[in-house]
């Protein structure tokens, strides 16, 4: 497949380049706006896989399946497919998914290597900070970026850390390193707030002699901060007699969650606090897309599903404090039986390139119990259901025609260890190939640093 | 009713049987990862708690309890060469962190066996994945503003079996752990030179304490760098009989690891490695083997630039000896359960499947001088085995029953507890009365 591929890249790479310098629609969608995407999708050419196994995102299974790509989107997926101007790859034995998509990750705040001076995930001064956004510390040259590339990732939502109890905003990426992050920037998608529960806010404000130092102290702060926040959104209303109010970019943000407009990712280990939060929500009038590391999601898995609300788990990380005391293997999967919309986040620089390992971790702990996860649900955890938590299912998520091209393939069920991914289109384009030097891209900090590439090896 | 369920409960977590039963696992593939290789439809008979025998149809002895095994798989009992199981419950909750200490009263002399804890919740969690013997190893903290301060020895290791009895301790003192690199740089003041240099002055030390423990013993020595318990505790390190442990990644302090090796006649061991393949010759030829992290390809430090997902084909090529550690994420202890993950990913990289189940099984024994009575099924040796339904090595298969020592292991943890008690959600009274 990838030599087949190889010989065809060359003479119509040329045309494809010509075709991507116009004006791009997805680039302009958040103009207007400060720091706006300028993503531009990598030069693509039509192609077409023939004869895969076709995980779709949509619940579906689809063998012996063809799939074309054409202008970045995926244009057709079916039996037998023709078309007269594609590239034509022989998929037979190759699984096909959606690229997979971390919720969770903090790649680029927490670059490696790991020094004090790459350490930009946490405004850790004061335990409100919705005035900051994540995508000012995003560091486009961290090697961990072409490592997920490598593990499948296309797209990934790059959070604040947990030191505070808001933690400031996130950004959606598409996994094609640039030199800067506005090229990175998912075009469209929604900003989200992060915001922490439970142990480290408190461990760390109370530490240094001040509030928070308890749970109550953590929800008292909470909800001071949507106070202000919603009489500065009423004041700010156009008529209103504080309509001169002046900009705050802190409340800016939390006023951006009353108004629908940001979505609410919230680090919540307990059950208990997890509920404390969904009243917190209904009492400020905003809703939670999803609760990260929800260690215990299983326990409240039907109120989950009941309020609408996502539950981004690890597959089996447990003990390593307190708050995570009691995860269990199967979280996910009770959360998918009980009807609510589960996730296996990384919030980790190696987790997120085995993403559908820990998936199967899962699945196979389920099977143990009698839940039967099969592959086309499994493959949801990792695709739709993160696409939908970030806003974006629109776009991504799912192998539909007419979504963006952000397509995974590997050399087997992506369930089993011995898969490996063999390559990732974004936006149509060939982003990845194993068999293909030239196409594992290496960030500058490898670049003579490293005796391999840096990125897949 | 509820007590009775309690007791249900406690007795399902204690093993089953005693050592003196004679038992015979028939018809499954059993990968003895001995001489025999892999046996099809194999007898295995254990007896007092030792292999006796592993025959393709072999016969069941006379009132041995059957265990019938048709088309499963059995393997020994998964060895984790580095862990601090029982030494810890919950990483960030110091008084149930025991690994850990500072101080100047004891180095290399730690010994951290007395603090291992077998009713720990993770024993039972790591225990029932296949698991059966594990080095535990203490390590050296950061200074917390204390005062005290680890030092580059953070002491010795022993190995543990997971069992539910207490002859739990397999052996005390396997290896002295020690920090050089980065990590050894920091605890001896700011640079990896100085970590050498203690090293050195610690080996001189102790060699020349060796030879005139009278004079010392009559205040008629010089002073040494390390104290009395200190120095004999790396006696046996210095004659070659325990390994050192060494923390470090980067291939320059791996180099000068190997000189030093060779100069005192010592033995390694290399605990993480990262850029140990690129002088994968080197560490051969100093008769160095690795504990290999097989998801490492992050260059996490600039002592792991080089960190590479082809690692363990190049060590292998080369000939070093390695085992399997899992590393992945918070809660390393806790998830040490996951070693077949790594080796699974190693066979993913190009390692053999046999080669990557020798190394979570007869390899870490043979590492630390255990291979006459561990890591393989053959006779004589103890008999830690487990039976899977399927390929270990892959993603979600979990063991269908564990042994150690003959001994039937409970699969009961907390986990599965706790997962039970929440599995149906819609019951009229809270979890609590379940």
């Amino acid at each position: 497949m990838a030599r087949h591929n190889l010989h065809l890249a060359g003479p119509l790479l040329v045309l494809t380049l010509l075709a991507a310098c116009g004006p791009s629609k997805q680039g302009a969608a958040n103009s207007g706006e400060p720091y706006a995407s300028q993503y531009q999708p990598l030069p693509s050419e039509p192609t077409l896989l023939e004869g895969a196994t076709i995980l779709t995102g949509t619940g579906t299974k689809l063998e012996d399946t063809d799939i074309l790509m054409r202008d970045g989107k995926i244009a057709a997926i079916g039996k037998d497919l023709s078309s007269a101007d594609a590239v034509r790859i022989d998929a037979g034995g190759l699984w096909i998914t959606p690229g997979i998509i971390d919720v969770h990750s903090h790649l680029g705040v927490y670059a490696s290597p790991g020094v004090a001076a790459h350490s930009d995930g946490n405004e850790a001064t004061a335990p409100v900070t919705a005035e900051v956004w994540a995508e000012h510390s995003v560091w486009p040259q961290d090697p961990g970026f072409v490592t997920a590339l490598a593990g499948g990732v296309t797209a990934m939502q790059i959070l604040p850390g947990s030191a505070n109890l808001v933690g400031g905003r996130s950004v959606t990426l598409k996994n094609v390193p640039g030199r800067n992050v506005q090229s990175m920037k998912f075009p469209g998608a929604p900003y989200g707030l992060k915001m922490a529960c439970g142990q480290n806010p408190k461990r760390v404000y109370g530490n240094r002699g001040m509030a928070p130092s308890t749970r109550m102290g953590n929800v008292a702060g909470y909800r001071s901060a949507w106070i202000e926040a919603d009489e500065y959104r009423k004041n700010r209303k156009p008529g209103h007699a504080g309509e001169n109010t002046p900009r705050n970019l802190r409340l800016e943000t939390l006023a951006g969650v009353l108004d629908g407009e940001i979505l609410v990712h919230n680090h919540c280990y307990r059950a208990d606090e997890m509920s404390v939060m969904i009243d917190i929500a209904r009492e400020f009038g905003y809703k939670i897309s999803t609760f990260h590391h929800a260690v215990e999601a299983y326990k409240i898995a039907d109120i989950l599903a009941k309020n609408d609300i996502c539950a981004a788990v690890w597959a089996d990380w447990w003990g390593f404090k307190m708050e995570s005391y009691d995860g269990i293997r199967e979280n996910a999967a009770l959360l998918d039986q009980a009807g609510a919309c589960a996730i296996i986040h990384s919030d980790d620089e190696t987790g997120i390139q085995i993403l559908n390992q820990e998936a199967a971790k899962v699945m196979g702990a389920a099977r143990g119990v009698g839940i039967d996860i099969a592959p086309e649900r499994a493959i949801q955890w990792i695709t739709l259901n993160p696409a939908k938590a970030m806003g974006i299912s629109k776009q991504v998520g799912t192998l539909e025609e007419g979504k963006m091209a952000d397509i995974t393939v590997w050399n087997g069920n992506p369930f089993s260890v011995y898969t490996k991914v063999n390559q990732v289109y974004i936006d149509g384009a060939l982003a990845y190939d194993r068999f293909d030097r030239s196409m594992n891209p290496v960030t500058d900090f490898s670049l003579g640093n490293s005796a391999f590439t840096g990125g897949a090896q | 009713m509820k007590r009775r369920l309690l007791a249900l409960t406690i007795a399902l977590l204690f093993a089953v049987g005693t050592q003196a039963e004679i038992i015979a696992v028939t018809g499954a593939k059993v990968h003895t990862m001995g001489p025999q290789g892999t046996v099809d439809n194999a007898t295995l008979i254990i007896e007092n708690g030792k292999v006796l025998s592993v025959a393709s149809e072999g016969a069941a002895p006379q009132g041995a309890r059957i265990i019938e095994a048709q088309g499963k798989i059995v393997t020994p009992g998964l060895f984790n060469p580095f862990s601090r199981l029982g030494l810890t419950e919950v990483d960030m909750t110091d008084s149930t962190v025991d690994n850990i200490q500072r101080g100047d009263q004891f180095a290399a002399s730690f010994d951290v066996a007395d603090a291992y804890n077998r009713r720990s919740s993770i024993i039972a969690i790591t225990r029932v994945e296949g698991t059966t013997r594990a080095v535990i190893a203490p390590s050296s903290g950061n200074n917390s503003g204390d005062g005290l301060k680890s030092q580059i020895f953070s002491g010795l290791a022993s190995v543990v079996d997971l069992g539910t009895d207490a002859e739990y301790l397999t052996k005390r003192g396997v290896a002295l752990v020690v920090n050089l690199g980065a990590g050894g740089g920091g605890l001896a003041g700011g640079s990896r030179a100085a970590a050498l240099q203690t090293l050195r002055a610690a080996l001189a030390d102790a060699s020349d304490y060796a030879t005139h423990k009278e004079a010392f013993e009559s205040a008629q020595r010089r002073a040494y760098s390390l104290s009395q318990h200190d120095l004999e505790a790396l006696q046996p390190v210095l004659s070659g009989k325990i390994p050192m442990l060494v923390n470090v990644h980067r291939a320059s302090d791996i180099e000068v690891l190997a000189d030093l090796v060779e100069e005192y006649g010592l033995r390694a061991i290399i605990n993480g490695g990262a850029e140990a393949w690129m002088v994968a010759d080197r560490v051969a030829r100093s008769g160095m083997s690795v504990i290999v992290e097989s998801y490492a390809n992050l260059p996490k430090s600039f002592d792991e630039l080089n960190a590479s997902s082809a690692a363990v084909k190049r060590l292998h090529g080369a000939g070093v000896r390695f085992t399997f550690a899992y590393t992945v994420g918070a809660g390393q202890t806790q998830n040490m359960r996951n070693i077949t993950q790594s080796a699974g990913n190693a066979v993913a990289n190009g390692l053999s499947w046999n080669d990557a189940l020798a190394a979570i099984t007869i390899e870490p024994a043979r590492m630390f001088g255990l291979d006459s009575s561990l890591g393989s099924l053959e006779a004589g040796k103890s008999a830690d085995f487990v039976i899977w339904s399927d390929d270990p090595l892959e993603l979600g298969n979990y063991p269908q029953q564990v042994f150690i020592d003959g001994m039937e292991m409970p699969m009961v943890t907390r986990q599965t507890l706790l997962r039970d008690r929440y599995m149906k959600l819609n019951d009229a009274k809270p979890p609590a009365w379940h």
